[in-house]
């Protein structure tokens, strides 16, 4: 038996959703390449890229199809050969149509200079300056779900002190195992990811974060790390939402990073071991980001899957590889079933930060009979930021955004443990998100 | 008497006395100066507090008018030019007349012309489900049918309709006040002259799609055929993005286009079918008149062309 | 593929199984061992007692909903249950059904229904309508029926232990004489005693307490809170003077203390948000409590000490906030 109360975790609030990691033991598979890629230019938190190819062109896998805009923004790469099809604008896991460009795939023609042997590379040649530019090249973004550019993560603004780095391989959100995944087939690479983060940041002390639920992969990376000083484990209680940046600065270091402020403010930089594994292609293998792993999972998922796919790949060749969509889906989840976005539209594309496809049966789509406040406190026990959420959702209903920031409303993280205690069925989230609209749309005018 | 009642007595009214100096030093002490012709013209306005001239209430406004001095660029949608000439005379000065405006709404997507191609299940809200997705039809502009407009409608001036799924306006009720306007997260709903003899036409549709795409989402959308800008006299038609828009203060209300539009969603209102029908006879016998003046012009160029081989046609 | 659209909605996708239903359903599965004993205790009029008033209360809920305010009924939720159980809990068992009527119209009507339903009332229903009767009926609602159990059969009424001591400290005897002529704490504790339906068996409301609080439904802040303060406070007066004043066990383990600690004062809708702030609430009603019992010329203090602290809720959760993730730090820097 493993002794709960002595893993570390965060301290305010958090809840405990049924994790059913159902995919947890099947090994990575490599997807077949569709037919078409359709890359949109916007993946990543920031501005989109600019597109430097034309319909007609042909181009190679790896290479730079569009380049990134200002600093804050993502190279984007060609994640098949083949040739330029239409540049359009295609629904994409956000919910609205954005610019992509689409890719008829014939073969897989590798661009030069990229090594796609399997051998471990474990010496890092390059300087912290060119890790970083490295990194941007290669248009890694942070593949947890929120897609911020990682080379901007790594460039720590002046004054501030970074003494930590902190691997997420929290995975908090149930159902979802790419991560896990990864973390048990590609230990080795993660670890000199991590050191090439270490190296870039100049860093001494890295710690990866793991919950409690992945037993094998903490086990696996303590033998690993045995004569490693410096990169330690830490097995960390389940509870979500601990993989949110803030909540892992806070469960590993006992920090907390100051209202409006960046992690750095606490002198922390969190990656996600995906990111990580990215970084080591990029900077040891000189590949791009242009594929990730996915989970195909849900309760009535015939074979539930965690694949290796290329960006761009239409969302509905990966349910069919798990053994197609089964007739009770009522709601296709791209990402985990906590902050994931629901999707209408199966031909969606992978995006670099699409962590998994989640199927939802039918009776458990619809949200059920919303009663009236009960003053019970659940939302204020669960929210992990210690917000009051009930009254962010009375203000944002009335639209006293100024009440609502004096609120903190902007530090919502929109994990959603609020909506998902509260005992009416409240739509407190949806609230909370408009309020937080409404006060940026205030700010831009 | 008893002595009780008279104690009583004596102690409530020695309260009361107290209270009331009190109450006289307070009011003398913390009194607002205040211009008197803010209440008066208060006093005319409409005191809805709706927010439609752009001030909090209505209180503001009669502040924010006195303060100016000036009508030019405060206005009271909902008292309209009889209050302001009102206003104008407590003021002294003059009045600005305006033409009256009602809110359209400008998107014909019924349920019946656009397909749902998935269930929304979130808040009972358009903005709501505006800032989570392009909407539960393929039409990413079209109204999303949760009736944020007609519940921020202080004059119930709105409805759905339940047959089609979208709001309505009812004329005699709306007041312009552009509540429904700024809450339409789609900007369906907009601000139009309300037209002299209360005649009015624009286009029900937003789409800037390539037509084709924005016909499969929707059956009455506007493709950006260019026909209806074709056949405008007065350019008060624009394209943008295969979109047709008509400019209200260019529109004539000849009404030449409204048959023009091959999914009829050129929408008038309060024009007889006879009036369009004779504005479409007059639109085609011109066009027909264009057309054989361009053989004709053609012919003779032809003609010319024969006559002189060497020189070119004349531009 | 698929028959049939695909559902949209904002995240989160999935929600917890404790919802409105199963919550009163929860709360009124943690009443059921102090309604057994009542049954046990009483016989068959805590039964009659009980039915009527949940009767009641549901066919009125469900009268002002459908035909007052024209709305679909809320009875399904289990509150009006819940409200009507908890009246019950509060009255004796010898009351007459029109009273019962009369107690449910307050609970429900006035103190539930007149806000505007489960969730707005700022006052504890049940509570509203117990207040009211007492001040309206002060006879038939301190006329205790005396358990077949331990006493002779033929006194149909006693006073309750606190009324006893009331009265005997009033008269100027002795509290260990007053309290020689009672049944024993053990007696009190396992419920031998006189006193409302629902209040008298400290054994019986602790198990619901500790059901709801397996059941995640209530947390301990708001009873430890008030049992603690209650136990502090005439514990104090107990050393000052034991000759006037009862210990702390004969307060907590008579009355409505109980009661009021487990059922009462948690009810989420008049108890405050935060923990924090259930800490405050708690303690607020052991104090009120305490002082109305040895100061005040009632004998009990549980429900006006948590009605007068439910007007303080709106209050205390202005005030009473939790810890905010990353803001104290910013104020020091």
């Amino acid at each position: 038996m493993k002794l709960h109360h002595k893993l570390k975790t965060f301290k305010l609030g958090g809840v405990h959703p049924d994790d059913q990691k159902i995919s947890a033991g099947v090994a990575i598979t490599p997807l077949p390449l569709p037919k078409v890629v359709t890359i949109p230019v916007a993946q990543h938190i920031g501005a989109p890229a600019k597109i430097i190819v034309q319909r007609g062109d042909m181009v190679k896998t790896g290479q730079i199809i569009a380049t990134h805009e200002g600093f804050v923004s993502s190279n984007i790469h060609a994640s098949a050969s083949g040739r330029i099809g239409v540049i359009e604008e295609v629904m994409d896991s956000s919910g609205f149509k954005h610019t992509a460009i689409s890719i008829r795939v014939k073969g897989d023609d590798w661009y030069e200079n990229i090594d796609l042997t399997e051998t471990l590379v474990e010496e890092i040649k390059l300087d912290p300056k060119e890790i970083v530019a490295r990194i941007m090249e290669a248009g890694v973004v942070g593949m947890g779900g929120a897609a911020f550019p990682s080379h901007v993560k790594l460039s720590v603004p002046e004054g501030k002190h970074v003494d930590h780095l902190l691997i997420n391989g929290v995975e908090c959100e149930p159902y979802l195992t790419a991560d896990h995944r990864l973390m048990l087939e590609r230990p080795k690479e993660i670890i000199v990811g991590i050191k090439i983060l270490m190296k870039a940041l100049g860093v001494e002390k890295a710690i990866i974060g793991i919950e409690d639920n992945k037993q094998d992969a903490i086990e696996l990376f303590q033998q690993l790390l045995k004569n490693e000083s410096g990169i330690t484990v830490e097995a960390l209680e389940v509870h979500y939402p601990q993989g949110g940046e803030k909540q892992l600065i806070q469960a590993l270091l006992n920090r907390e990073v100051p209202s409006g402020g960046l992690p750095a403010d606490a002198g922390a930089i969190v990656h996600n071991v995906g990111t990580t594994y990215a970084i080591y292609q990029a900077v040891q293998k000189n590949k791009p980001l242009l594929e990730r792993v996915v989970t195909v999972t849900g309760k009535s998922v015939k074979q539930p899957s965690n694949f290796l796919v290329r960006i761009g790949t239409p969302v509905i060749d990966l349910l069919i590889a798990a053994g197609g969509v089964p007739e009770d889906t009522g709601k296709i989840i791209s990402g985990g079933p906590m902050m994931g976005k629901a999707i209408a539209d199966l031909d969606v594309p992978v995006a670099k930060g699409t962590s998994g496809i989640l199927l939802i049966p039918k009776d458990e789509a619809s949200r059920a009979e919303v009663y009236n406040c009960l003053h019970c406190g659940k939302c204020i026990e669960a929210c992990p930021m210690g917000l009051e959420p009930y009254h962010l959702l009375l203000m944002s209903k009335k639209g006293n955004s100024q009440r609502a920031k004096e609120e903190h409303i902007l530090d919502c993280i929109e994990c959603g443990s609020c909506s998902f205690v509260c005992p009416s069925n409240r739509p407190i989230l949806d609230y909370i998100r408009l309020g937080k609209t409404q006060i940026r749309k205030q700010k831009k005018v | 008497m008893n002595p009780v009642i008279l104690y009583t007595i004596l102690s409530l009214t020695a309260i009361g006395i107290v209270a009331a100096v009190v109450i006289y030093f307070v009011s003398k002490k913390f009194a607002v100066q205040e211009d008197d012709r803010i209440g008066k013209v208060e006093e005319v306005l409409p005191s809805t507090n709706c927010g439609g001239c752009g001030q909090p209430g209505c209180h503001a406004f009669a502040k924010a008018v006195v303060e100016a001095g000036d009508l030019s660029s405060l206005h009271c949608p909902v008292g309209g030019n009889a209050v302001m000439k009102q206003v104008a005379e407590i003021l002294g000065i003059k009045a600005v007349e305006r033409d009256p405006y009602i809110a359209v709404v400008r998107c014909s997507g019924s349920f019946e012309h656009r397909k749902k191609t998935n269930v929304y299940d979130g808040t009972e809200s358009c903005k709501i489900a505006a800032a989570l997705y392009s909407g539960d039809t393929g039409c990413a502009y079209g109204c999303l049918g949760m009736a944020d407009c007609v519940d921020v409608c202080d004059f119930e001036a709105m409805y759905m309709d339940e047959k089609t799924g979208l709001p309505v306006v009812i004329e005699d009720k709306c007041t312009a006040c552009n509540a429904c306007v700024k809450e339409c997260p789609k900007g369906i709903l907009e601000l139009w002259p309300k037209g002299k003899k209360d005649q009015r036409v624009y286009i029900a549709c937003l789409n800037e799609e390539k037509g084709s795409t924005a016909r499969k989402e929707c059956s009455v959308a506007c493709s950006g055929c260019s026909k209806c800008f074709e056949a405008c006299r007065y350019d008060a038609i624009t394209m943008t993005n295969s979109l047709a828009v008509i400019d209200p203060e260019k529109c004539k209300l000849c009404m030449e286009c409204v048959e023009t539009c091959d999914v009829h969603n050129i929408i008038t209102a309060n024009v007889t079918p006879e009036k369009i029908q004779a504005a479409n006879e007059q639109r085609l016998k011109r066009e027909e008149r264009a057309r054989k003046k361009k053989e004709e012009e053609k012919l003779a160029a032809e003609a010319a062309k024969q006559n002189t081989h060497e020189t070119p046609p004349q531009a | 593929m698929s028959a049939g659209l695909l559902t949209v909605s904002p995240s989160p996708h999935i929600h917890t199984e404790l919802t409105v239903p199963q919550i009163m359903r929860g709360v009124i599965y943690g009443m059921v061992p102090a309604l057994l004993f009542s049954i046990y205790n009483f016989g068959l009029g805590a039964l009659y007692v009980t039915g009527l008033s949940v009767l009641f209360c549901v066919a009125i809920e469900y009268a002002i909903a459908r035909y007052l305010l024209k709305r679909a009924a809320s009875i399904y939720d289990g509150s009006a249950i819940i409200t009507g159980i908890l009246l019950a809990f509060n009255v004796p068992t010898n009351l007459p059904w029109h009273i019962i009527l009369i107690g449910s119209a307050v609970a429900i009507g006035i103190g539930k229904m007149s806000f505007g339903g489960l969730g707005n009332n700022p006052f504890n229903p049940a509570l509203v309508g117990r207040v009211f009767l007492l001040l309206s009926f002060p006879v038939q609602m301190t006329s205790w029926p005396v358990q077949g159990a331990t006493f002779s059969l033929d006194a149909v009424t006693s006073a309750t232990p606190l009324g006893i001591l009331k009265d005997g400290i009033r008269a100027g005897t002795p509290v260990d004489k007053l309290l020689s002529e009672m049944p024993s704490y053990t007696d009190f504790f396992f419920g031998l005693q006189a006193g409302s339906l629902g209040e008298m068996s400290a054994l019986a409301l602790l198990l619901g307490l500790i059901y709801m609080l397996y059941r995640k439904i209530i947390t301990w802040h708001v009873p430890v809170s008030m049992l603690f303060t209650i136990v502090v406070m005439t514990g104090i007066f107990w050393l000052i003077d034991p000759t006037r004043y009862a210990s702390p066990l004969f307060h907590v383990l008579t009355g409505g203390v109980m009661l009021g600690a487990v059922f009462m004062a948690t009810d989420y809708v008049t108890s405050p948000f935060t923990h924090r702030g259930m800490l405050i609430f708690g303690v607020g009603i052991g104090v009120l409590t305490v002082l109305i019992r040895l100061f005040g010329s009632y004998p009990e203090g549980v429900s006006f000490a948590i009605l007068i602290m439910n007007a303080f809720v709106p209050m205390i959760n202005k005030f009473a906030k939790e810890p905010r993730y990353g803001v104290v730090k910013e104020k020091v820097k």
